[in-house]
């Protein structure tokens, strides 16, 4: 598929995404205790964190609307492809 | 109320949304204190207990009310003329992650004024694929000379907006080796050069048959429709890179079924969301009452490697670490042959294989291990 460059970022499907500081990151995995690798994964060229300047291993974290919960928090790691 | 904004980490958004609006004002703080109190508590009560096998759980509570869905392919979506895949066969289609869908659809939704019904079937009719087919009466042969003529439809193509240089220009972009020429009401395309042979001439003819002429590829057929205040254009065929582009479309809100266009155009988060509501629209459709919990669950597994996986042998289950989980899916043999040939190893860490050796799984009370410290 040809990719050209449009701009989706308030489309209603997509959720924000925030990229988390290295410190905040440290808090995430201390909290849960697990490593990087257990987290859910996000590719690095994923249309919605393209204006986020990410590298691997940030994480992001992702504020869902949800029907149950209003809203819930959930955290992906970047990965290469 | 400020008592409240304090539980803000400790209940979800939608419970303090709730107590905020039915707690009666006046009431007093160790009143508040103590509701909210309890309302942890029996909100702690209500969670999935760690360990708790959910998987299982949501397999049953979708899998039964499925046994009781129509196995009927097509069913008319109150939409006139247009087939859309329901009941069974479009779960499964979501949930195995299959690219080429049954019936594609789109729901384009329209800036202002076309929302309002400006232009509606104009702006339907150019986004609709046009091929030359459509805009011809019959396609003529003369093999002595190598030519192909088209005799041409002058009132569609008025109709469509095509001219004749436009026409000449799109078909001579995409077949090479034919120079073209207009004549009132038809077009003809002459070979160039060598002596093409019969078969190759009409092969050419099928080919030109076809040809894209106008419009957004992929698109073959479309509805304006009035829905609540205002007007959308419906489609069957998808292609949603190409429809955001249009200036006319709101680009927030336009969307399509296929969850692979949406994972590649809007990204995993859209794709999740976009499996969510498509099932739940199916079971509704259904009659059936599925709790929204287990629909989520398994769109996040789905998700969860940042790529659409199918629950099949070559998505989710293919991500397996254990080689007897994978075996007890589907194909053992070929998975135990492999794990052979390369000397896997399997570590035991998930629940089926320790189901196989007959150990203790970790799930539910299985999960917690004992720990001791070490005196140094």
């Amino acid at each position: 598929m040809t990719k050209k460059k449009i701009n989706i970022q308030h489309h209603i499907l997509i959720p924000k995404h925030i990229k988390l500081s290295e410190k905040e990151k440290e808090t995430l995995l201390d909290k849960y205790n697990i490593t990087l690798q257990q987290l859910p994964k996000i590719l690095k060229n994923d249309s919605a964190i393209q204006n986020l300047d990410v590298k691997p291993e940030d994480v992001i974290k992702i504020i869902r609307k949800s029907p149950t919960a209003g809203e819930s928090i959930f955290y992906r790691v970047v990965t290469n492809v | 109320m400020n008592m409240i904004d304090q539980y803000e980490d400790k209940l979800p958004k939608s419970i303090i949304a709730k107590l905020r609006e039915n707690i009666p004002k006046g009431t007093s703080d160790s009143k508040i204190k103590q509701i909210l109190e309890n309302t942890v508590k029996e909100y702690n009560e209500a969670r999935v207990e760690a360990g708790e096998c959910v998987g299982v759980i949501s397999a049953e509570s979708i899998g039964e009310p499925g046994t009781q869905m129509t196995l009927n392919t097509f069913h008319f979506a109150g939409v006139a003329e247009m087939n859309v895949t329901m009941g069974l066969p479009r779960i499964i289609e979501i949930l195995d992650g299959r690219e080429n869908l049954q019936t594609p659809m789109m729901e384009i939704y329209l800036k202002k004024p076309y929302s309002e019904g400006k232009n509606i079937r104009d702006l339907a009719l150019s986004i609709k694929e046009t091929t030359l087919k459509e805009i011809a009466f019959e396609f003529l042969l003369n093999m002595a000379q190598g030519v192909i003529e088209i005799k041409l439809n002058s009132e569609k193509m008025k109709e469509l907006g095509i001219t004749d240089v436009f026409l000449s220009k799109a078909i001579s972009s995409q077949i090479k080796g034919y120079s073209t020429r207009t004549t009132k009401d038809s077009l003809i395309l002459m070979s160039k050069g060598k002596e093409e042979s019969l078969n190759e001439i009409y092969r050419n003819k099928e080919k030109i048959k076809d040809m894209y002429i106008k419009g957004v590829k992929g698109i073959s057929q479309v509805l304006p429709v009035k829905r609540l205040d205002e007007y959308i254009i419906i489609t069957a065929g998808s292609n949603l890179v190409e429809i955001l582009q249009l200036p006319e479309v709101d680009k927030e809100r336009t969307i399509t079924n296929n969850i692979f266009e949406i994972a590649n155009v809007l990204g995993v988060e859209a794709a999740r969301q976009a499996i969510i509501n498509e099932v739940f629209k199916v079971i509704e459709s259904q009659g059936l009452n599925v709790d929204m919990r287990h629909i989520m669950l398994v769109a996040d597994i789905i998700c969860s490697s940042g790529l659409v996986k199918g629950i099949t042998r070559y998505g989710v289950v293919s991500e397996k670490s254990s080689v007897l989980a994978r075996a007890s899916f589907e194909t053992p043999i070929k998975h135990i042959i492999n794990a052979a040939l390369v000397g896997e190893v399997d570590y035991l860490n998930s629940v089926v294989e320790n189901v196989m050796l007959n150990q203790p799984i970790p799930a539910g009370t299985g999960l917690p291990n004992l720990v001791t410290k070490v005196k140094k």
